[in-house]
């Protein structure tokens, strides 16, 4: 039955010759990978995910685009790297009036936005006033100027703010400042639907260090570099935000040298960098808090309770014996593998002036078992026969816990915890899950504990504010912060750091805060996770810190990093890839020859296995 | 390219002597006729039905649109509730709905909320790159698994057989996100003494802006993702394939094929490879509607800014506008093969005509 001729007819022909031209297509095109080095720009590259909402800097809100715009739109004030204080930026200086509701800001006379014209006090007055009075501009930055009474240029250079309540948080103001000639006419035409505009009229008209350039969805945002900026050209001619949807790849990216920078890596992605040439891992001081609150009873503004918090946790004594049986080292040990610092107070150590840990006497609730099981024997919680406590009241201790599903450390801390509340007597239903469902068992109060954190900022008033009784909801589900937590004196000693304008009394006062917040146990910091990213030294020489000892770079309150890096010398290391185009070409040809041949053994054993039958 | 076009206009004339000839063509408008509509009508009732089942299944998702997009942002309440208020999630469910369906009879697919963007524009924006690597996939994995299948049918059990299906069926379990990652890190990283000779992600360079560099740059791009998702899939195509022609192998006309004294590989192609082809245009048709809605893990491994990335990336929040009409449009493109399907089928096979 068999012919002479193997069974390779035309259509096996057509396959290999298909199959061929494939790998050809791809050896050819690999090679120019490399030629595209050669560029005469200077290029840093920075590997992002999230996508961009809008480029409007009214109403932008995502990290990625709020972190861009910083770049594109000058702000009043700034942050200095090297002692974390307000540093001037737009405005040269500023004064307050002795009541501390005038605030009157100098505006530099050599800022010009990116066409030309001159940045005046107007355009400041003109943003600010914009954000006060329309809703739909208010989305962005309305937080800050909720307390404004007026916003007036009193000539070229001087800006007077008029506030209805002293706010000490005015070096601060994190709002971009616009052209007035450019906005005020889209804000007419646009009317309604400005919340929609998206400000991709490329360049983009601003007086930051960088010009938006171009913006392919999901695959690119491009930024060049404004020469003029009164502060001095950035080192890089250009700056590119290229788009890798995991991680995992935006790590291989930066081995292979397609980006310059990757940020927000986990423990094992630095720890698989740290030994690879050319590349420079960046282990920074956390800004974010890492905690777990515990519900004390939801009620409502008007003390409406809501929610099916276990009633148990109204008791102080038993949420303070939780947050004793919880050890902070372990989890930083175990569950960040020691890429935290433990925590006690509720701002970060970086902010050295505002960060507080209890001491001492002061640290009662420090780690200790047998102490915490003292305290619920002593109030009543009797051992029941299968290990697990019963309240005064006659509930079980068995609790439900919240755990972000999408943060590694999260859910080995979470797995500790069990653990050590198991050791005084409490069961925890430990429930992993996605950040959709926390957020409802949240704001509905269906939760007993649940995890969360913030990004505290240079100045620390908003992670404060959503602890006063005003954060608590309207109505069910409308929580402005992340617990249920009420407390006048706090709230009196909230007020009060608002107003103070002496910046060691109101470090003082932001002390009394903490201590508050650790010992009512309601919001318990467990650890201040490090920030982990990583750069190539081979394309960025230097680079800024903020601050400037153990800071960050994706993330900085001011523009430093991207302003300030030098692109390394692309001489200095021989050829950039390290391999020559015929090298590559060499190999891709062997490839190409080893999957042919491989092919062929396969095709030709097959063949004569069939002539055998 | 190889089996299907060349010999698909045999198997009609070729088979015509199994079915009696129709007596009179005049008396066969009537029961196309309500085929065709029967099939048309199912069509509108499942869109309809998804349409429905879409909007309201996505409200169910836990999390809220705009505490998601305020996370970690120093925001007050007003602040989120004008955020609300633009999305229109104040408005009750019902008129949310009413809203939508008046909408998209205008064929207007609504806003998404964390782009501000219309959904439409949004969707038009990411098909090229979706098409272009699920379709290319699509084919190459089609021909590729046709190929293999017919010949691992033709001698099933034989070591050509085994390997194949071994091969293929490892391939099918393979996780899509290992295997692309794993392809990053040996073609593309560079680590070690392997060259980095391929991107790691992305379409194209952002500096490839010239026409032929762009070209050149996106096939470059192109070569990993579609390896990943024809290695995954081929499989299926395979074994359909494989399937069939076994049941094509003792049928008497291949006796008769082969009584005739044709070559064995004249047997297999010309005669029992038509025939077999029949039920792979289902499953071709099938996968025909998933190329709109991407192939999600390649794209997300790649960084390929298709359909598939859009989704995921809306599903995280949730934004409800864009998932919701990204679903109506994958389910659309699904329906509209699957009708295509059935309308093909009868024309390919006169068994099942009407």
């Amino acid at each position: 039955m068999n012919s002479h001729r193997p069974p390779t007819g035309p259509l096996l022909r057509r396959v290999a010759a298909i199959g061929a031209a494939l790998f050809l297509v791809s050896g050819v095109t690999a090679v120019p990978a490399v030629a595209d080095d050669s560029d005469e720009t200077n290029t840093l590259t920075v590997a992002i995910a999230q996508q961009v909402d809008s480029f409007n800097p009214f109403t932008a809100q995502l990290a990625v685009t709020t972190n861009i715009l910083r770049h594109v739109y000058d702000q009043l004030v700034t942050v200095d790297p090297d002692t974390g204080e307000p540093a001037p930026s737009l405005a040269e200086d500023w004064e307050t009036s002795e009541d501390g509701l005038t605030w009157t800001f100098n505006v530099r006379d050599d800022a010009r936005f990116s066409d030309g014209e001159q940045l005046t006090a107007d355009d400041v007055a003109w943003t600010l006033t914009t954000i006060m009075e329309n809703d739909s501009a208010a989305i962005a930055s309305g937080n800050y100027v909720a307390g404004f009474e007026s916003v007036t240029a009193e000539d070229d250079h001087t800006v007077v703010v008029e506030l209805e309540e002293p706010q000490a948080t005015m070096t601060s103001l994190n709002v971009p400042i616009v052209p007035r000639h450019v906005w005020e006419p889209i804000l007419e035409e646009e009317g309604d639907a400005f919340s929609d505009y998206a400000n991709e009229d490329f360049p983009t008209v601003g007086s930051g260090p960088f010009v938006l350039t171009e913006h392919d969805r999901g695959e690119h945002i491009t930024l060049e570099a404004n020469p003029d900026h009164w502060r001095g050209a950035p080192g890089f001619d250009e700056l590119v935000f290229r788009y890798y949807a995991e991680k995992d790849t935006a790590v291989e990216a930066l081995r292979s040298g397609e980006v310059s920078f990757v940020y927000e890596l986990t423990d094992a992605q630095v720890t698989s960098l740290e030994d690879v040439d050319d590349i420079a891992v960046n282990i920074a001081d956390g800004k974010r808090f890492q905690a777990f609150t515990i519900n004390p009873g939801a009620v409502t503004q008007d003390g409406e309770e809501f929610g099916d918090g276990h009633p148990a946790l109204e008791d102080l004594t038993l949420r303070q014996a939780i947050v004793m049986a919880i050890d902070n080292d372990r989890i930083v040990e175990q569950g960040a593998n020691g890429q935290a610092v433990a925590a006690g107070g509720y701002v970060p150590p970086r902010y050295e002036a505002f960060h507080w840990s209890p001491e001492g006497e002061d640290a009662f609730l420090d780690h200790d078992i047998e102490a915490a099981n003292e305290m619920l024997d002593e109030a009543g919680y009797d051992m029941g026969d299968d290990g697990v406590r019963v309240s005064p009241d006659g509930d079980r201790l068995e609790l439900r816990m919240h755990v972000h599903a999408d943060r590694p450390d999260n859910v080995q801390a979470g797995l500790i915890i069990v653990e050590l509340l198991d050791a005084i007597g409490i069961e925890i239903d430990n429930r992993t899950v996605d950040p959709g469902i926390l957020s409802d068992a949240l704001y509905d109060a269906e939760y007993d504990l649940i995890f969360t954190g913030w990004t505290v900022n240079p100045d620390p008033d908003y992670v404060f504010s959503i602890h006063t009784c005003g954060g608590l909801p309207t109505e069910p589900g409308t929580m402005q912060g992340d617990a249920y937590f009420c407390n006048e004196e706090y709230d009196e000693l909230y007020e009060a750091q608002l107003e103070e304008y002496d910046p060691e009394a109101r470090a003082e006062i932001i002390h009394e805060l903490q201590e508050i917040l650790y010992r009512e146990a309601v919001v318990n910091v467990l650890s201040y996770p490090n920030i982990m990213e990583a750069y190539r030294t081979d394309q960025i020489a230097d680079i800024q810190l903020e601050p400037a000892e153990g800071g960050n770079i994706w993330g900085q309150d001011g523009y430093w990093a991207w302003w300030s890096a030098q692109p390394a010398d692309p001489t200095a290391d021989g050829a950039d890839a390290g391999l020559s185009t015929g090298t590559m070409v060499g190999i891709g040809a062997v490839l190409v020859l080893l999957l042919g041949a491989g092919t062929f053994v396969i095709l030709r054993r097959r063949s004569t296995v069939e002539d055998r039958e | 390219m190889t089996t299907a076009p060349p010999e698909a206009g045999e198997p009609v004339t070729g088979k015509e002597h199994r079915k009696p000839a129709e007596p009179g063509r005049g008396g066969r408008f009537l029961p196309v006729a309500l085929y065709v509509l029967g099939r048309l009508g199912t069509a509108v009732v499942s869109l309809f039905a998804v349409i429905v089942a879409g909007f309201f299944l996505f409200r169910i998702l836990p999390g809220d649109p705009v505490r998601a997009m305020t996370e970690g942002r120093e925001v007050t309440t007003e602040q989120r509730e004008e955020l609300r208020r633009q999305f229109g999630l104040d408005q009750p469910l019902w008129q949310q709905f009413l809203d939508y369906a008046s909408g998209l009879l205008r064929f207007d697919l609504g806003t998404s909320f964390q782009y501000r963007e219309p959904v439409a524009e949004l969707i038009l924006e990411h098909l090229g790159p979706t098409v272009l690597l699920a379709g290319t996939g699509t084919l190459v994995a089609t021909l590729l698994g046709l190929f293999l299948g017919a010949r691992a049918g033709w001698r099933p059990g034989g070591r050509g057989d085994r390997t194949n299906t071994a091969v293929a069926l490892f391939f099918w379990s393979v996780p899509t996100f290992w295997l692309g990652l794993l392809l990053i890190v040996l073609l593309a990283s560079g680590r070690g003494f392997m060259p980095g000779l391929f991107p790691t992600g992305g379409m194209v360079d952002p500096h490839a802006v010239s026409g032929w560099r762009s070209v050149l740059s996106t096939a470059q791009h192109m070569v990993l993702p579609v390896t990943t998702m024809v290695a995954v899939v081929y499989a299926q195509y395979l074994m359909i394939m494989r399937s069939s022609l076994m049941d094509e192998k003792g049928a008497d006309y291949l006796t008769t094929a082969r009584a005739k004294g044709l070559r064995d590989a004249l047997v297999r192609r010309r005669h029992a490879v038509p025939n077999a082809l029949l039920p792979t245009v289902t499953l071709i048709f099938l996968n025909l509607g998933q190329v709109v809605s991407g192939v999600i893990l390649v794209e997300t491994v790649f960084s390929w800014p298709g359909l598939g990335r859009l989704f995921y990336s809306g599903l995280r929040v949730p934004d409800l506008g864009l998932v919701q009409g990204l679903f109506v449009v994958f389910a659309a493109s699904v329906i509209l093969m699957n009708l295509l399907a059935d309308l093909v089928y009868p024309l390919l096979d006169p068994r099942v005509r009407p």
